[in-house]
């Protein structure tokens, strides 16, 4: 009797200690972690430095329509009337038709402003983030259009699929307080 | 002829302009004349911070909601409607996404990665379920986790897997925990991530293999409870273990065991262990040798195996990118090849030398050497023990739950009569105030 009392005693303590080192290690592992914690969220963002235009963007993203989308810096637009982000390579006029125009779905929109300036923005709901017009806008033009990450439309997944498809390895964590990395007239 | 004009000065403008930086100033930004407002890009934000720790304490809550159904109130109902608010809540609305599985891969990463940068709400994901399973069980599978949620809710014909093919099944589990560790820690992919079945399902989107791998596991799940959970799940396979330790566990009887076996056909995941009996003196006697055996069986285990898993790091390592970008460009240099691929042009394009990337290369390659050797030394040390705890021979007095592989679904109570008892109690009890 007393022999089995002993033997349940031991085995409770073995459990009691198992138990205790396995919350000693929990505590350990989050000690350790937590020195290289940061307390705002990342979220992925693309270097439009390093895109190369590939047109995996369109393709990869798990949502139907991708969360990457085209983005145009302004200040950086030369306004031309033969725009090369705009206009396919041998366009038959200079105008708005879709016979001339590289982007599949029309969302680069052509402005007149003044003479010879026409303004170029991009209906974003529209913009499937192929990169046809980064490709022309970056052969020939100031390269003021680029693809961004649009952060009301990721779902910021843990591994992003576009990130792993990406050759030029153009995809990074940033964070949130600062979601993206536009270019700028001072650092193209 | 003003338009012709335009264009040639365009082109004169190109030829001078392309010999400086690529992309940059070709064409001079212009001079607007009229009042023109130059359109300010854009900018939609992400989710506010607030909401990356509301999902922390939502998890905290559900899991003290859960301990309180499944050890207090032992009450399937309540853990039921627990489990349709965590599917609503962490699989449709948060998409699935942190969940406390993927977590381990970033803690893997975060261990061995100097620069990766870990949130602490994802540290809390993981580490929460662990803590709750080491004083409560396995409440977090079935209360919490909207993978296992779904597939409970699709649980309508249980069929019992026999034991003998449930054990080495189970074996699956631990390799995808250990493959899973090594291709996160040297920062290749994250495979729980890439090849979670039910994700398309919370995004309600996806490609259609995503879709067609999901509805083949709902389907299966349908007959075989919750088949990643007891057979792939990673991070069941650390709370399992965990729960062996638990320190208040459910039971299926809420007072003692008569061994009325009216409870043995009852868990659809097969954990209820039934109650064994006194074994004659010849059976231990054979027993005792083939434990013996298995004891001496366990150092080799390891090391073949060790030995095996170290064959695989040269096409394992083709995980990792900087691997796979090496090897191209490696054969776009030595050899002539047709066509150029995206990441050699891209690569070349950064200027950087070939010869510091084979060497990051090889870095890597070593680092997987090192790396399937102990995930083959795991995985030859998990099978030996599994081998040698089903040769040990336990004697179990009553009907109880299996801890490593009870998830606290709560289904076995209304199957004990003491149960019944207890809740006839309740009630008389209540009505006597």
């Amino acid at each position: 009797m007393a022999k089995d009392k002993n033997s349940l005693n031991r085995r409770q303590f073995f459990k009691n200690s198992l138990h205790i080192g396995c919350l000693s290690v929990l505590a350990g592992l989050a000690t350790m972690l937590f020195g290289k914690t940061v307390k705002s969220e990342l979220v992925w963002q693309i270097d439009p430095n390093k895109c190369i235009s590939c047109g995996n963007c369109a393709n990869h993203c798990v949502l139907e329509i991708s969360a990457v989308k085209c983005v145009h810096a302004y200040a950086m637009c030369g306004y031309c009337d033969l725009c090369t982000g705009f206009l396919e390579s041998s366009p038959k006029t200079l105008d708005s038709g879709a016979e001339n125009e590289l982007c599949p779905t029309g969302a680069l929109i052509r402005t007149f402003v003044e003479d010879p300036f026409y303004q170029y923005t991009i209906d974003e709901p529209l913009c499937i983030g192929c990169a046809k017009c980064v490709k022309g806008c970056n052969a020939f033009g100031n390269g003021s259009l680029f693809l961004q990450v649009r952060h009301d439309r990721c779902t910021n997944c843990n591994e992003c699929s576009i990130a792993t498809a990406c050759p030029s390895g153009a995809f990074k964590r940033v964070p949130a307080t600062n979601p993206y990395l536009l270019k700028d007239v001072r650092n193209s | 002829m003003a338009r012709m004009f335009r264009i040639l000065i365009f082109i004169a403008a190109f030829f001078t302009c392309s010999f400086s930086a690529y992309g940059v100033d070709r064409i001079s930004p212009p001079e607007f004349e009229t009042g023109y407002q130059m359109p300010v890009t854009t900018t939609g934000p992400p989710r506010a911070d607030i909401y990356e720790y509301i999902d922390v304490v939502v998890l905290l809550l559900t899991l003290l909601l859960a301990a309180y159904f499944a050890l207090k109130l032992r009450s399937r109902k309540c853990l039921f409607v627990l489990m349709l608010f965590s599917l609503a809540y962490f699989g449709f609305w948060r998409k699935g996404c942190v969940c406390s599985i993927g977590a381990l891969q970033n803690i893997a990463l975060a261990l061995f990665e100097p620069d990766y940068a870990l949130p602490i709400s994802v540290l809390l994901f993981l580490l929460l379920p662990l803590v709750s399973t080491l004083f409560f069980g396995r409440i977090f599978c079935s209360a919490i986790c909207p993978i296992g949620a779904i597939q409970d809710l699709v649980l309508l014909k249980p069929v019992s897997v026999p034991s003998w093919l449930e054990s080495p099944l189970r074996l699956f589990a631990w390799l995808y925990l250990s493959l899973a560790i090594l291709l996160a820690a040297t920062g290749s992919a994250f495979i729980i991530c890439r090849y979670d079945p039910f994700i398309a399902f919370f995004r309600v989107s996806g490609n259609i293999n995503m879709l067609i791998t999901g509805g083949c596991f709902l389907i299966v799940a349908i007959f075989i409870g919750r088949p990643y959970c007891r057979f792939l799940c990673p991070y069941g396979v650390i709370l399992g273990q965990l729960s062996r330790l638990t320190k208040w566990h459910v039971t299926i009887t809420p007072d003692k065991c008569v061994k009325c076996r009216l409870c043995e056909d009852s868990c659809p995941f097969g954990a209820i262990q039934k109650p064994t009996f006194q074994w004659p003196r010849r059976d231990y006697n054979k027993d005792k040798k083939r434990l013996a055996l298995l004891l001496g069986l366990l150092p080799i285990m390891i090391i073949s195996l060790a030995l095996l898993a170290q064959t695989t790091s040269g096409w394992m390592s083709q995980a990792h990118p900087r691997v796979k970008l090496a090897t191209e460009v490696f054969l776009h240099e030595t050899t002539n090849v047709k066509e150029t691929t995206d990441p050699v042009l891209a690569f070349r394009s950064t200027g950087e030398d070939p010869q510091q990337l084979y060497a990051q290369a090889l870095h890597i390659r070593s680092q997987f050497k090192t790396g399937t050797f102990i995930l083959g030394a795991f995985l030859g040390l998990v099978i030996a023990l599994k081998l040698i705890t089903h040769a040990l021979r336990v004697p179990i007095s009553d009907y109880q739950t299996e801890k490593a592989a009870c998830l606290s679904c709560a289904r076995c109570f209304e199957y004990c009569p003491y149960e019944h008892a207890r809740l006839k109690n309740k009630l008389t009890s209540g009505d006597d105030k």
